[in-house]
């Protein structure tokens, strides 16, 4: 076996230090899926008829979905069938009073597993620059600097409060960008979802901290179902940050996400996520099947939207985060790192949608494939006839290490006029033996040779995080951070 | 220093370099010199541990050690240095980045302390001036888009900082115009001290006008058929290397 | 399976008819068209659902009534109107088929080395029935591709071309196909086996002598022995009104070459359903395409390397310009499946959008799993660069000029590989006269 295949499989089956299950009370509803379900779901958050009514329209659809073609089958993956009656559909920490409860109230176990993840909530520890919102299973449990950010005018609190608080807001944005009936995922998460964040950013302020949300499956047989929504009114900028991890269990547990972004006039959303759910262990066995929709709205002119993601954890990954560049001069961008190893599989990529003049985007993708994964990036651009001057430069690149991974590139370019201009690279290859011994002839071990030469391939990705998440993604690629930098 | 005896290696089932003897001490220059496919190339990768190169008989002891028996890494961080004839791209790996990583390795070999980004970067801007590089070098990914000179110049400067006790300099000379080929020279002689040595492989003689060589080998068809002091490079250099095929052949 | 369901009824009356005939095909043949009938009647005309045909959608072709060749009476032709179609001068081997058959008073074979047969498919059966057993149709994928099976069902006459081992043929063989009665649909099948170490070049010429609406079905299956070098040509210039869907396989065996090179400007819609597959380690591909299209044509690629064994390398290069509202296609997929190790594979497809009704769809795809392979891929839809048109400008040449010199240039890259005159000199020609007139919409930015 040659040193990359073997750093990789020490890589693939690092250990994964996010396993642990806390021992928390919880409030289950037993599994299963029906309209009573969702009622429930919507009563015990005192939800406003409009919403009730929204998940059971959604409900509906999904149900016709199910009965008539299933989930979607296109993807390059496989897996065994869901049985959506088998999972537990709301599962939240009990609480201890009425009300939404503040850090003394909040079980300090709960506090206790946040802060093993790496993320504090307690007023002295919390991390300086960046405000948390903390989603335990179906619930969000504390959301950090809160007031600060109220002081600015940015609402930044769980989609539960906002539901509360901001009715309007939501009722004005939810389901504006991806709507229920967008797919099949998309139309469960509509009906069942149960908490998430929502982010408000008025009219030309700058976030002045990277807002984030730490999403935490621990219950057993539950799916997550969350929803995260982004307004970033005109001249506003936020950097938002999103990062997940789940106890190892033997079996599959379905997150179906939902997340969705709107900038208006020269607004800039950054999108960054670290996504290291649970990927299952070498033979397969377990993981999370992480299926999500994200999709963001250029809805002003020069409005920016730019998606980063560094996808390491998952049995399997299927999403692709897209940009509809609606307004004229606006600008989209996804850069992403998605490593298979063992037995995962991601089908994951971008959707570029320019409808306005002058809209550009960019596509930087690098896909790492070892052990027995398998990488596919599929994409789409497409260039309406409307859209003139329109501008595209994809580039995805791929690493192989070892022989029995496989990557693959799927990439749709649908170009509509004749003023614009749609460009694609791509590139398969693996490390060579001549720069492992070049960096061998340096005194570097094979192993770091290989984290090295991997960190490279990746910069272009890493260098659009922001620097908290650099680290956590240097890390989890099993590289050192000072690599990535200097 | 670097004892060599007997050796052979070959290239996919190729012999190439046939029962090689060579004695380096510490404080000595050394020029390997040889016409093309005389096997010069082949002894410096297999000095360094090149996987492609098999040793099919020989001994190599270095500073005491059985090289051979050594991976290239242990190699590099007991001091053995290989300046490559065509150094290698690692895209989107910076030069700072890469030799933070080869110092701090070879430190915690000989059981140093790490050097944190500051020394190391301190360090590095030092030895740029010995190559006549600006700061901008240390930002580039390593041979990335580098012109062949600023390779070569690459390889001195990582030279100059993981400071070897045994240097190879593989052909660093060739393919040099003259101003890149005196900064070369130049980093060369400032590294010359009494603890250390270096082998220079080189096709031309015009390098040794600017690095004084102890002695002159000439390699020829995989073995050693000549060596003696500076004034042998001269006379390849005037009369080229038919000559010693002549004297080879004669021998033989 | 998503399909046309209307449409597959008048063929299935058609093969009735045909089962019925006086065609004593042998029992091999006559098992192997009633399962490919059976195929095509299962699939039917897929429809823009079938992720194979999401860009090109068959409606039209599956609503219009076609009549077999055989059942219409073709046009009388003078050789002057053969001479003029075909490429190649007549010291070529030629064999000409009229809307599918073959007409042997037009066609010149005598003048083959020893051992080299070149006959027609129907001929073949009986002279070569081995051969012909051993190979027609256990190439194209007619279980998987519905025109392959189609032509399957109705296989009858074509070409057949064996060049046998050790044999050099440095005049090219020209396959000269007409279409000439409105409504005819015309399948022709063409059989070419390259014996180790042959090498030969072999012309597809496709010439439309009526615009009325016409669907040509044409199957190609390439056997390239050991060591074998095939050059390929397909040359098509259909009516403005026909159906031209072409499938072309080639299998390759250890250390052959193989090359082809498309230049298409007829036809309404135009589909090329190419397939190299490697079957012997060294193996060499070249595929290359040009497609210069105006008005409403659509023209469709979709190519498929196969590199199923180690150290094979393909080479893709395919340009596209695109005038009026003009369509065009191309899904260019390369497997490297787990063996195939030190495969190196490239693939380039680009396209120049002349007006703003024109409209482009790319699908370049890797579908990689061995590790020690280099593999790209590019893409590239776009318009001459204003840079260039200013520079020729500045130098004397007005807009139109400066637009057409460049793009001549753009797809010279194609030209330029091709080595075989008659075929350069034939496409220099097209190509000015095609882009020579005022073309390209001059408001360009």
């Amino acid at each position: 076996m040659t040193t990359p295949t073997k750093t990789l499989e020490a890589l693939a089956t690092r250990d994964y230090k996010w396993g642990f299950v806390s021992d928390i009370e919880a409030d289950t509803l037993p599994p299963g899926l029906n309209e009573d379900v969702i009622r429930l779901i919507s009563a015990k958050k005192a939800e406003p008829e409009f919403m009730l009514d929204w998940r059971l329209r959604a409900y509906r659809h999904w149900s016709k979905l199910e009965r008539q073609a299933g989930e979607p089958k296109w993807a390059n993956v496989t897996y065994p069938p869901i049985d959506y009656q088998k999972i537990v559909y709301y599962s939240a920490p009990k609480r201890q009073g009425e009300g939404p409860a503040s850090l003394d109230e909040i079980d300090p176990k709960l506090l206790e597993t946040f802060e093993k993840l790496g993320i504090p909530l307690g007023e002295q520890k919390r991390l300086a620059g960046v405000a948390v919102d903390a989603v335990f299973d179906s619930v969000s449990v504390a959301t950090t600097f809160k007031e600060k950010l109220a002081e600015l005018g940015i609402i930044f609190c769980s989609f539960s409060e906002a539901v509360q608080n901001h009715p309007d807001l939501v009722q004005k944005y939810l389901g504006s960008v991806v709507p229920y009936t967008d797919n099949f995922y998309a139309a469960l998460n509509s009906a069942v979802f149960s908490d998430g964040s929502f982010c408000y950013i008025p009219r030309g302020v700058r976030c002045p901290m990277e807002l984030s949300t730490y999403f935490r499956i621990n219950a057993a047989g539950s799916g997550q179902f969350e929803r995260t929504l982004i307004v970033a009114e005109e001249g506003s900028y936020v950097s938002y940050l999103e990062g997940c991890t789940a106890p190892m269990r033997d079996e599959n547990q379905l997150h179906a996400a939902v997340v969705e972004l709107v900038a208006q006039e020269g607004a800039q959303i950054k999108y960054s996520t670290v996504q290291n759910w649970y990927a299952g262990d070498a033979e397969g066995r377990g993981g999370i099947f992480n299926f999500v929709t994200k999709r963001g709205k250029c809805a002003g002119r020069g409005a920016r939207i730019s998606w980063t993601q560094v996808e390491t954890g998952s049995a399997i990954t299927w999403k692709y985060p897209s940009v509809i560049l609606q307004a004229d001069d606006s600008i989209g961008e996804f850069y992403s790192v998605a490593l298979t190893a063992n037995r995962q599989q991601a089908d994951t990529g971008t959707k570029m949608l320019h409808i306005g003049k002058n809209t550009r985007s960019t596509i930087i993708s690098k896909g790492i494939s070892a052990g027995r994964g398998n990488n596919t990036y599929r994409g789409l651009v497409r260039i309406l006839p409307r859209a003139a001057n329109a501008r595209n430069y994809t580039q995805c690149d791929s690493l192989l290490l070892g022989d029995r991974c496989g990557a693959h590139t799927f990439p749709y370019i649908e170009v509509g006029n004749a003023s614009s201009i749609a460009e694609h690279e791509a590139s398969t290859s693996k490390i060579s033996d001549e720069q492992l011994f070049y960096c061998k002839q340096r005194g570097l071990s094979g192993d770091n040779a290989v984290s090295m030469i991997i960190n490279g391939f990746c910069k272009e990705v890493f260098k659009n995080l922001p620097m908290e998440f650099a680290v956590e993604a240097t890390k989890l690629l099993g590289v050192s951070l000072e690599g990535s930098i200097g | 220093m670097l004892s060599i005896r007997d050796l052979s290696v070959g290239v996919e089932g190729k012999t190439i370099v046939r029962h090689l003897n060579l004695e380096v001490r510490a404080g000595e220059v050394h020029a390997v010199m040889g016409p093309n496919g005389s096997g010069k190339s082949t002894l410096a990768q297999a000095l360094a541990g090149h996987p492609a190169y098999a040793v099919t008989g020989g001994e190599v002891t270095y500073l005491g050690r059985d090289l051979l028996a050594m991976s290239p890494e242990d190699r590099a961080r007991a001091g053995l240095f290989l300046a490559f004839q065509y150094p290698i791209e690692i895209p989107g790996v910076s030069n700072a980045a890469f030799l933070k990583a080869a110092i701090n390795e070879q430190r915690a070999a000989r059981g140093l302390d790490e050097l944190d980004a500051m020394d190391v970067l301190e360090r590095l801007e030092q030895k740029l001036q010995l190559v006549e590089m600006d700061k901008s070098f240390l930002s580039r990914p390593v041979n990335e888009g580098f012109s062949g000179g600023e390779k070569k110049r690459n390889e001195i400067l990582q030279m100059a900082v993981l400071e070897p006790t045994l240097a190879i300099l593989d052909e660093t000379d060739s393919g040099l115009d003259i101003d890149a080929l005196k900064i070369v020279a130049q980093g060369v002689n400032r590294l010359r001290r009494p603890d250390n040595a270096i082998i220079l492989v080189t096709h031309y003689q015009r390098i040794l006008q600017y690095v004084e060589p102890d002695h002159v080998h000439v390699l020829f068809d995989g073995r050693i058929v000549k060596s003696a002091g500076k004034e042998l490079a001269l006379e390849l250099e005037r009369r080229g290397y038919d000559w010693i095929r002549d004297e080879v052949g004669a021998v033989a | 399976m998503t399909s046309i369901g209307a449409g597959t009824d008048r063929y299935l009356a058609e093969f009735e008819s045909l089962e019925r005939g006086a065609d004593r095909a042998p029992a091999w043949l006559a098992a192997l068209r009633r399962e490919a009938m059976a195929r095509f009647a299962e699939r039917g005309f897929p429809t823009t659902r079938d992720e194979d045909w999401r860009y090109t959608n068959l409606g039209p072709l599956a609503a219009t009534p076609f009549r077999a060749a055989g059942a219409v009476a073709s046009l009388n032709l003078s050789s002057e109107t053969v001479d003029r179609a075909a490429i190649g001068p007549s010291a070529w081997p030629r064999l000409v088929f009229v809307d599918g058959r073959y007409a042997p008073e037009h066609s010149s074979r005598q003048r083959l080395p020893g051992g080299a047969c070149l006959s027609s498919l129907a001929e073949a059966m009986t002279t070569d029935p081995e051969l012909v057993q051993r190979h027609l149709a256990r190439h194209a994928h007619w279980d998987a591709d519905v025109f392959a099976a189609l032509s399957t069902a109705f296989v009858q006459d074509g070409a057949f071309l064996h060049i046998p081992a050790e044999t050099a043929i440095t005049a090219p063989i020209e396959l000269l196909l007409l279409t000439t009665v409105p409504g005819a649909l015309a399948q022709p099948r063409i059989l070419v086996v390259a014996g180790p170490h042959s090498r030969f070049t072999v012309v597809e010429r496709y010439v439309g002598l009526t615009d009325d609406t016409c669907f040509v079905n044409a199957v190609t299956e390439m056997v390239v022995g050991p060591g074998a070098s095939v050059d390929h040509y397909v040359l098509q210039e259909q009516g403005a009104s026909t159906f031209h869907m072409a499938t072309i396989h080639a299998a390759l065996e250890r250390d052959s070459a193989f090359s082809t090179c498309e230049a298409t400007f007829g036809a309404r819609l135009a589909r090329t359903t190419l397939t190299v597959r490697f079957g012997g380690e060294g193996g060499r591909g070249s595929l290359a395409g040009l497609y210069v299209t105006s008005g409403r044509q659509h023209v469709d690629h979709h190519v498929t390397v196969d590199h199923a064994v180690p150290r094979c390398s393909s080479r893709q290069l395919y340009k596209g310009v695109l005038d009026g509202s003009a369509r065009a296609v191309f899904n260019g997929r390369v497997i490297v499946r787990p063996d195939a190790q030190k495969t190196d594979a490239s693939q380039t497809n680009k396209h120049l959008l002349l007006s703003d009704g024109v409209e482009v769809d790319s699908k370049p795809q890797l579908e990689i799993f061995a590790d020690d392979v280099k593999c790209t891929h590019g893409a590239a839809e776009g318009q001459l660069a204003p840079e260039a048109i200013f520079y020729l400008r500045s130098r004397g040449l007005d807009d139109t000029a400066a637009r057409r010199l460049l793009t001549l240039g753009f797809v010279r890259e194609v030209v330029d590989r091709i080595t075989v005159e008659p075929i350069r000199s034939y496409l220099d020609r097209t190509l000015e006269a095609r882009l020579g007139t005022e073309r390209g919409s001059k408001e360009m930015p």
